[in-house]
């Protein structure tokens, strides 16, 4: 079944309350799915600056003394610790070095997301308990997209949660199944792809961070993956900037989204809208089947 | 009607409030009613998407929903007359047997799936599989219709007031198929049909229960089943 949440605020007095909106919206949603839960929220970036969102199963072996450890890369890094993810910030011209002597140092650690302005928590547990857990209702933010997963595909592990995040500020929830996963990460890998799991839905983000590779914009790519992806599906989809959305051409994984001046939000269900400010006006439809739909900041300024 | 009449269902009404009380509890009261009883007007406020409100009722009650509701509304409905102010989930009105819903706003998915009879009124637009496997229910929808609706619809009518989406009546039985504006594609054996008078008559009083005054039943076009799809056909049993 899976629950599946995404806010794109356009109103910027309402982006310190992303996290807190975006919580609400998923706990909601948790009878959907109570296998894990996750949320990737896009802040303000700054300039220069890069960040990468890591996980371990051992925090306090693993994130022991890390800051030390990964100043030989950019002596400028900063580690913040959240439970068992920590958010990694270094010098953008640095970043790969560091990631590489993460890798090297502690291979233990799972990279979650990485760019300039995106954190991504996931865990097993459910919803309340993992916005809690990362302090979610605390973040600000301009936009984001979460997950409350029941599993069909793939194991309930912390890296078989969503988001997915397969690209530099990319990031995608999945809510529905895939039935040429396979054949398509053969594809992938020989494109030179990499995979940490056998999820479909990884899948699913990595062809969409591929397609991008190549030059189409977010709404192209979900275009294309409406002809190249076989299967149940509906994905919201986050970038830098933009927010993307699309149901394959049967359409029976559910979709309500709502517009108004201030925002834009997607639910499994119009449950998860309900407490949106201003909702009884806000113009609400059900996304239509095989259509893409997608909002960039940068294109509406 | 009487005004004194009026006041006495008005004050007569029980309100449930979604935000404080349990959904339960409104079913419940639904179910307790007995035959003949009169405390029949029920108003239920704050529903906030809420799943199966309303379902099951089996007495001649009347339901006035303040709000948009999630899935399953009116499930299974048997003599009740539903309004929801607002819009409704995927599957309401499914399995009805008798009794009015009416949708003031729009239906999601499967709207009226499998019902064996009353009238489901939606006032917006439906989504994909209205009407799927319908079997003796009435719907008339006043906006559009999604894919694969009336999907191996039995008996009963689909009125559309605005367009049908792909494969309108796929693998028809004997539901009948009524669409004023556009249909996309037609399912496997539907095919368009002849709009006779006694189908004029039928539509003009489905219009009618349905309040609808501003529009001519000779607006619509008919669709049904060819009925190819009935028998197995020795031709085609290379296919398989």
């Amino acid at each position: 079944m899976c629950g599946i949440v995404g806010l794109f605020l356009k109103d910027k007095s309402l982006e310190p309350k992303l996290g807190a909106m975006l919580s609400d919206m998923l706990v909601i949603m948790t009878d959907r799915g109570p296998d894990s839960a996750g949320i990737a929220i896009y802040g303000a970036p700054s300039d220069g600056r890069a960040k990468i969102t890591v996980q371990s199963a051992k925090p306090a072996t693993d994130f022991a003394g890390l800051g030390e450890l990964l100043k030989p890369a950019d002596a400028s890094v900063t580690v913040e610790l959240k439970s068992t993810h920590a958010v990694i910030e270094a010098d953008a011209a640095q970043a790969a070095a560091v990631r590489d002597l993460l890798a090297s140092e502690r291979p233990e650690i799972r990279v979650m997301g990485s760019g300039d302005s995106v954190e991504i928590y996931k865990e097993v547990g459910l919803p309340k308990d993992v916005v809690s857990r990362f302090g979610i209702r605390e973040m600000g933010g301009t936009h984001g997209i979460g997950h409350t997963r029941m599993a069909t595909e793939s194991a309930v592990t912390t890296l078989g949660a969503h988001p997915f995040s397969t690209g530099a500020d990319q990031c995608l929830v999945h809510n529905g199944s895939l039935s040429n996963h396979n054949n398509l990460r053969r594809e992938l890998v020989r494109e030179g792809m990499t995979f940490e799991t056998q999820n479909d839905s990884e899948v699913a983000a990595a062809y969409l961070t591929a397609e991008m590779a190549k030059g189409k914009d977010l709404g192209q790519a979900l275009t294309s993956a409406l002809d190249d992806l076989d299967g149940f599906f509906t994905f919201v989809v986050g970038t830098k900037s933009g927010f993307g959305v699309v149901r394959d051409p049967i359409a029976c994984k559910p979709a309500v989204m709502a517009e108004t001046d201030q925002y834009i939000a997607f639910g499994s269900e119009y449950r998860a809208l309900v407490n949106l400010p201003g909702i009884e006006d806000a113009r609400v439809w059900e996304p239509e089947p095989a259509t893409v739909y997608f909002w960039d900041h940068e294109k509406a300024a | 009607m009487d005004l004194s009449v009026k006041r006495e269902s008005l004050e007569a009404m029980r309100v449930f409030d979604l935000a404080t009380m349990p959904l339960r509890e409104l079913n419940r009261a639904l179910h307790n009613i007995a035959p003949g009883a009169n405390d029949t007007n029920f108003e239920v406020v704050n529903p906030r998407g809420s799943h199966s409100v309303a379902v099951g009722i089996d007495q001649p009650v009347t339901v006035e929903v303040r709000g948009s509701v999630g899935y399953y509304c009116a499930g299974m409905n048997d003599g009740g007359a539903v309004t929801v102010h607002g819009s409704a989930g995927p599957g309401v009105a499914e399995n009805m047997m008798s009794g009015t819903v009416v949708i003031e706003g729009d239906a999601s998915q499967y709207a009226g799936a499998t019902g064996r009879g009353g009238l489901l009124v939606i006032k917006g637009n439906a989504a994909s599989r209205c009407g799927i496997s319908m079997k003796g229910i009435d719907i008339v929808v006043h906006g559009n219709i999604g894919h694969m609706s009336a999907f191996m619809g039995q008996s009963g009518h689909l009125v559309v007031l605005g367009d049908a989406g792909d494969a309108l009546g796929d693998s028809l039985y004997e539901a009948k198929l009524f669409v004023r504006g556009e249909v996309k594609s037609l399912g496997a054996d539907c095919i368009e049909k002849e709009l006779r008078s006694e189908h004029i008559e039928k539509l003009a009083e489905l219009l009618a229960k349905a309040g609808i005054t501003d529009v001519k039943p000779t607006e619509f076009k008919r669709y049904g089943s060819a009925r190819k799809l009935y028998n197995f056909n020795i031709d085609n049993a290379d296919a398989y």
